[in-house]
């Protein structure tokens, strides 16, 4: 008697966006046309994405994959015998092996693509819910304790020390305290957060369980952007079943500590993942930037001490807790510690999510990971950190992926977006996309950003329409002094990060041809 | 497992009205209500502002104030098919202001417009998290990666014939 034999296919965006639902659906019916027993999981993804869609077969010699697979090769696999793990020109061998993935630390995506999301025992079988375990045991301020030996610092952008944060919030005396987990991921090039919500969801619950017990808190909220649907749904479903397993509830796995999820949906708007915002829209409000102090960890969601986290600080949190902070802060240079989510996108031969960590020179990234450019065409220039971040020429890559050598040279690393352009790219056009952006996306609290981010606009169209250009020049580089001076948060105040780049490095290409 | 577009009706004001109560218990309802009502009809009717400001004790500026701050909010009903197409850097540096133009063209839109007979609406977006897959196109809640024109070609098509692609 055969068994089935079991197939994974992805069922996260990207490897459904290059087709894994038709790929399933193909395969379902050419095992039946064959008389071939197969058992599908939908497992999410590795984060290849260059091999999406990725189908792996189990077999006696472990988990064979085969990508990228397109509905028109099943029938070849299948006459390939891949079921056994036959061998097939779209064969990469054992998936561990693979060595865009071997090459991989994972220890934020270690089940990303390897279990089924929705399967809280595959979690659990794969070293899920330790950390959780330990921290029940913990007094709230040595989980806090670990969390700031660890080194780890935010992921969102501003790379803030975690257990700082956690230790204001646990000092500070209130009735009702929340932990907040900014899923709100605007940053054009970045899918980290994503990834990790729809292949381990878990990781995200466990980790803000852990800081619930750390600073005293029994309410979390997720605040995800609107743009996500599978992750809303993947979340949604994973909420239900860890209240069901008494993972989320009264009485958290059976410790009499109470803690519980509330997700709620943003609404298509890039300011609120800066987090005053992100707290006014969770009140139902314009999410209009707040002064700062009060600190939210002080004064934060209704006013009550919050913690705000990045999806990826959050889910740092259970390896530091279970493998020790030391572990987690032996990967990493400088006072970057740990490892990161870079994601490698646009114009890149092999994109996808690659965890490393920090210290990685950017050009080894780009060239030799990443493939250089899929178009095959030279490599013109890369955006780092999102939509307020430096294009850095091809010439430049030569900097080592942490904070502080990111600083240096006057880009930052922000969430790990890596966005690759080619020669064809316009540098000018990207100067005024960044003004264009900053214009539609300004919550208007200030004139610097809200008028000037529109002057930015009409500057950059006369510089590169060749009027006035000595004048112009210097119209935005005042401009751009008095946005970076002027305004109440990043967004006008970075924005001239990404327009300065092509100024130093593309200056030809802001004058008319 | 395929992903359709939610299934939206017609505006109902009574059935609005349940939406909106169900809310209203809930702290920072508002915004949950409008993505609700938004989710349910596909845009959220003028007709609404004064309800919602009662329910939520605010004042109708402040309603408006709030729903016109959030782009994703439509106040007229959009068509049964959204197609929104990338316009952020990943997507640039994959040729979407080609492949956005090409979609201006065939579908004789502009951002924002519908074209009621064909039940098809244009819209922009600002990443779908496909960055790596660019450029990247949603319809209805199903995101497309790698769409070039010819592929973007048969997306319409299959819109217009009123099966997905
Ligand atoms: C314009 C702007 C947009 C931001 N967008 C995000 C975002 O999408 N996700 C995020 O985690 N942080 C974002 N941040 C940073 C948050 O304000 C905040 O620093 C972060 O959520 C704190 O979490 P962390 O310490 O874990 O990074 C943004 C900041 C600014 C100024
Ligand atoms: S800089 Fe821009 S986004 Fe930030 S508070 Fe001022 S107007 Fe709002
Ligand atoms: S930039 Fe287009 S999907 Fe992210």
């Amino acid at each position: 008697m055969s068994t089935a034999v079991r197939v994974f296919i992805p069922r996260e965006t990207t490897a459904l966006s290059l087709g894994a639902d038709e790929v399933a659906g193909a395969i379902m019916r050419e095992a039946e046309a064959r008389g071939s027993a197969v058992d599908i999981v939908r497992n999410g993804s590795r984060g290849a994405a260059w091999l999406e869609p990725l189908v792996e077969v189990e077999t006696p010699d472990g988990r064979i994959a085969y990508g990228p697979v397109t509905t028109g090769e099943v029938p070849a696999l299948f006459d390939a015998g891949f079921l056994a793990g036959g061998a097939h020109a779209l064969r990469q061998g054992a998936a561990d092996a693979i060595p865009w993935l071997a090459g991989q630390t994972r220890l934020t995506f270690a089940r990303a693509g390897v279990t089924d999301p929705l399967s809280l025992a595959d979690y659990e079988a794969h070293g899920g819910l330790a950390g959780l375990r330990t921290a029940l045991e913990m007094a709230p301020a040595a989980i806090v304790a670990a969390v700031t030996e660890s080194g780890l610092r935010g992921r969102g952008g501003a790379a803030f020390p975690t257990g700082i944060k956690w230790k204001t919030v646990l000092e500070t005396e209130a009735a009702r305290k929340y932990v907040v987990c900014n899923a709100d991921e605007g940053d054009s090039g970045t899918f980290a957060d994503r990834m990790l919500i729809e292949c381990d969801p878990w990781l995200l619950i466990e980790g803000m369980v852990i800081a619930g017990l750390a600073v005293g808190a029994e309410e979390g909220v997720v605040f995800l952007r609107s743009e996500y649907p599978l992750a809303r749904m993947i979340f949604t479903e994973a909420l239900g079943r860890a209240r069901e397993a008494g993972l989320l509830g009264a009485d958290v796995l059976g410790s009499g500590r109470a803690f519980d999820i509330r997700l709620c949906l943003g609404a298509g708007a890039y300011i609120c993942g800066e987090e005053t915002s992100m707290l006014e829209s969770l009140e139902g409000k314009r999410g209009e930037v707040r002064a700062k102090p009060p600190l939210p960890a002080v004064s934060g969601l209704f006013g009550c001490p919050s913690v705000i986290n990045n999806v990826l600080t959050l889910a740092a949190v259970p390896f530091i807790l279970a493998e020790g902070a030391e572990a987690y802060r032996d990967h990493g240079s400088g006072r970057s510690r740990g490892t990161t989510a870079f994601q490698l996108a646009g114009n890149i031969r092999r994109g996808g999510l690659y965890e490393a960590p920090f210290g990685l020179s950017l050009r080894t990234l780009v060239e030799e990971i990443g493939g250089g450019t899929a178009s095959g065409r030279p490599l013109k220039a890369v955006q780092v950190g999102g939509p307020l971040g430096a294009y850095i020429p091809a010439a430049k890559l030569d900097i080592p992926l942490d904070y502080e050598a990111f600083a240096e040279a006057g880009a930052m690393l922000g969430h790990g977006g890596i966005v690759v352009f080619d020669d064809s790219a316009d540098m000018g056009a990207q100067a005024r996309y960044a003004m264009e952006f900053c214009a539609h996306e300004s919550c208007g609290k200030c004139t610097p950003c809200r008028i000037g981010a529109v002057r930015g606009m009409e500057v950059l169209d006369r510089l590169r329409a060749g009027a006035e250009p000595e004048k112009n020049w210097r119209l935005l580089e005042d401009l751009l002094e008095v946005m970076e001076e002027g305004s109440l948060c990043a967004m006008g105040g970075l924005t001239p990060q990404p327009v300065k780049s092509v100024m130093t490095h593309f200056a030809g290409e802001l004058r008319a041809k | 497992m395929t992903r359709q577009s939610p299934s939206k009706t017609d505006f109902d004001p009574a059935v609005a009205r349940s939406i909106i109560a169900e809310h209203v218990a809930e702290p920072g309802g508002l915004l949950a209500a409008l993505n609700a009502l938004q989710a349910r009809f596909g845009y959220v009717d003028g007709e609404l502002i004064a309800p919602l400001a009662d329910a939520f004790n605010l004042s109708r500026a402040e309603v408006h104030g709030v729903i016109s701050f959030y782009h994703d909010f439509r106040d007229r009903p959009p068509g049964r098919h959204v197609v929104r197409i990338c316009q952020a850097e990943a997507c640039q540096a994959m040729g979407s202001r080609g492949l956005t133009a090409h979609a201006k063209e065939v579908l004789g839109l502009d951002f924002g417009e519908t074209n009621a007979g064909e039940g098809l609406t244009l819209e922009p977006v600002y990443c779908l998290g496909n960055c790596a897959a660019a450029p990247a196109v949603m319809i209805g809640e199903t995101v497309h990666g790698r769409v070039d024109a010819t592929r973007l070609d048969m997306l319409v098509a299959a819109c217009r014939k009123g099966v997905r692609a």
